[in-house]
């Protein structure tokens, strides 16, 4: 199913929480929702057959530098078609729900996600760091991230 | 002389408190500097929670320093075992968004690259993953072919290991003259080897007893968790994006994807993971003759290197089928020579978070072979 009528359907289920849709020259087309709703958004993609996307390939964290943004890539095993979400929400109060339990592959990529981030993932059942130490201070793929110069007593910069 | 005291007990009624066991940074069947913390009822596996980072050099937020060719050569470094086939879905990105169209040549060596590349991972796979069974001998044979694959590698790029050879437009050098025979060469000695390993390994009864039934993964728990490549396709379905989402010339070769059917066991144990790699290897020696067949010997792989590389303001998800699954890459732009944002699926990543649902309820000691079935390499998950 291409990405127009994924939208049309989602729009007539959704109404407002899609908040666009966009077709451009080098963008995939992807579809922006509003985070309030965004699991409702994914069980339903997941669950109509017509749709049935069972497969989450990549979750990305975004920083957009006025606020973060989560990438979600959607991919179908039947059906042989991929799908976009995007969500973004401000940076005092990055908060996301977790889908996690929709696909359980989100639930590392959530975690680095945070880890990255910062972005709170609310359901998920284990938000910890993954990639940096457990006690590491601030989110590295901020744009704004100031790298610490030391950590436990060791040089960070080399 | 004392008398012998004999504890009478029954089995059942041991009160066996659970114990937490660290397992890892270093040990050497976790396949790098994976750690474990896993939690055991005797010998018994109830818990296992993988601790993962060890390796980590913060690969993205190196993306955005650099520009978009000197992003290639970490991308060597993130599965360090199938390098070609890691750059391969970068640079198709990043020409896809500048328009570029590929020579029929480049396309044709970058395609017997991957597919020779991805023989070399299953036989770093199998090898290893008889390792941990503790047969030594189809180790060394593995290794001795894999030199040949390596071999041709070096003569095209100078790596043996990390190979910068895959360029936004072409390739770093072409290949040399007698590069054809040399292929096919391989390909003989590979299959060749294969009957070996098949009979010595594979086909042992040592080895089935030990990994058969083991650490059953059903098909939709690995969708539900993103797995993919031979993992996925050992639980028995066709999910491969050589057929699924054709790229570059997949679609003008013949050959099957392989899937695990429960060939001594359950479908979707370790035995069914481990075939699956084992017979697409003879997939990649029929691709890569047909490959052969057709490629054309003429023409230039740097004709179509672009001076500057600048992407349109725009972003790009590519995938391709890496020698251990879906490899992707999401590139955002932003117009100028350097990155926005990178965001790689590393697919160890993804297929290493299956682990504590599979090896539930084993024995300790298939945990080992459990982890050495679903065949990581840490520099990816931890990139």
């Amino acid at each position: 199913m291409l990405a127009q009528e994924i939208y049309e359907k989602l729009k007539a289920e959704f109404g407002d929480a899609i908040i666009e849709f966009k077709q451009e020259p080098f963008f995939d087309p992807f579809v922006q929702v509003a985070p309030e709703k965004l699991f409702d958004i994914s069980l339903y993609l997941r669950d109509t057959p017509e749709l049935d996307f069972d497969y989450l390939s990549l979750l990305g964290g975004m920083d957009y530098k006025e606020n973060l943004g989560v990438v979600y890539h959607l991919y179908s095993i039947k059906l042989k078609h991929s799908f976009i979400l995007k969500v973004t929400v401000s940076k005092d109060n990055p908060v996301v729900p977790s889908v996690e339990r929709i696909w359980r592959s989100a639930d590392w990529h959530e975690r680095e996600a945070y880890d990255m981030f910062g972005i709170r993932f609310e359901g998920h059942h284990n938000l910890i760091r993954i990639l940096c130490p457990y006690d590491w201070e601030g989110f590295p793929l901020r744009k704004d991230y100031v790298q610490p110069d030391e950590y436990h007593g060791m040089k960070v910069p080399y | 002389m004392s008398e012998t005291k004999r504890i009478e007990f029954e089995y059942s009624q041991i009160d066996s408190e659970r114990m937490r066991l660290n397992v890892g940074p270093q040990h050497p069947s976790t396949h790098g500097v994976l750690r474990l913390e896993v939690e055991l009822d005797g010998e018994i596996v109830t818990e296992v929670v993988p601790h993962i980072g060890y390796l980590h050099r913060c690969f993205e937020k190196h993306c955005e320093k650099m520009t978009y060719p000197q992003v290639i050569p970490y991308i060597d470094r993130m599965d360090y075992i199938s390098a070609m086939n890691n750059e391969w879905p970068y640079v198709m990105g990043i020409e896809k968004l500048m328009g570029i169209e590929i020579p029929e040549k480049v396309e044709y060596i970058r395609l017997i690259f991957a597919e020779l590349n991805r023989i070399a991972n299953h036989q770093i796979a199998i090898a290893t993953f008889g390792l941990d069974a503790g047969a030594f001998t189809p180790f060394l044979y593995l290794f001795r072919d894999r030199e040949f694959i390596l071999s041709i590698f070096e003569k095209a790029s100078g790596g043996r290991l990390l190979y910068n050879y895959f360029w936004v437009g072409g390739l770093a050098a072409d290949v040399h003259k007698e590069f054809k025979q040399d292929v096919l060469a391989i390909v003989k000695q590979v299959r060749e080897t294969n009957k070996e390993i098949a009979d010595l390994l594979l086909y042992n009864k040592i080895f089935i007893e030990r990994v058969a039934n083991v650490g059953i993964l059903p098909a939709d728990v690995a969708i539900n968790y993103g797995c993919s490549g031979p993992v996925v396709r050992g639980s028995g379905l066709a999910f491969d994006l050589r057929k699924d989402a054709p790229y570059s010339f997949y679609d003008r070769f013949d050959f099957d994807v392989i899937t695990g059917h429960g060939e001594v066991g359950t479908v979707g144990d370790c035995f069914d993971r481990n075939i699956v790699r084992f017979h697409e290897m003879e997939q990649s020696c029929r691709i890569i003759e047909q490959a052969i067949e057709q490629m054309p010997m003429e023409g230039d792989v740097r004709e179509k290197l672009p001076k500057k590389i600048r992407p349109p303001k725009g972003e790009i998800y590519t995938k391709a089928e890496n020698p251990k699954g879906e490899l992707g890459f999401y590139i955002v732009s932003n117009g100028t020579d350097k990155p926005e944002r990178i965001k790689s699926r590393g697919t160890s990543f993804v297929n290493l978070s299956v682990l504590p649902e599979i090896s539930k309820g084993y024995l300790f000691a298939d945990l080992i072979m459990i982890l050495g079935s679903i065949d990581i390499v840490l520099g990816e998950v931890d990139r």
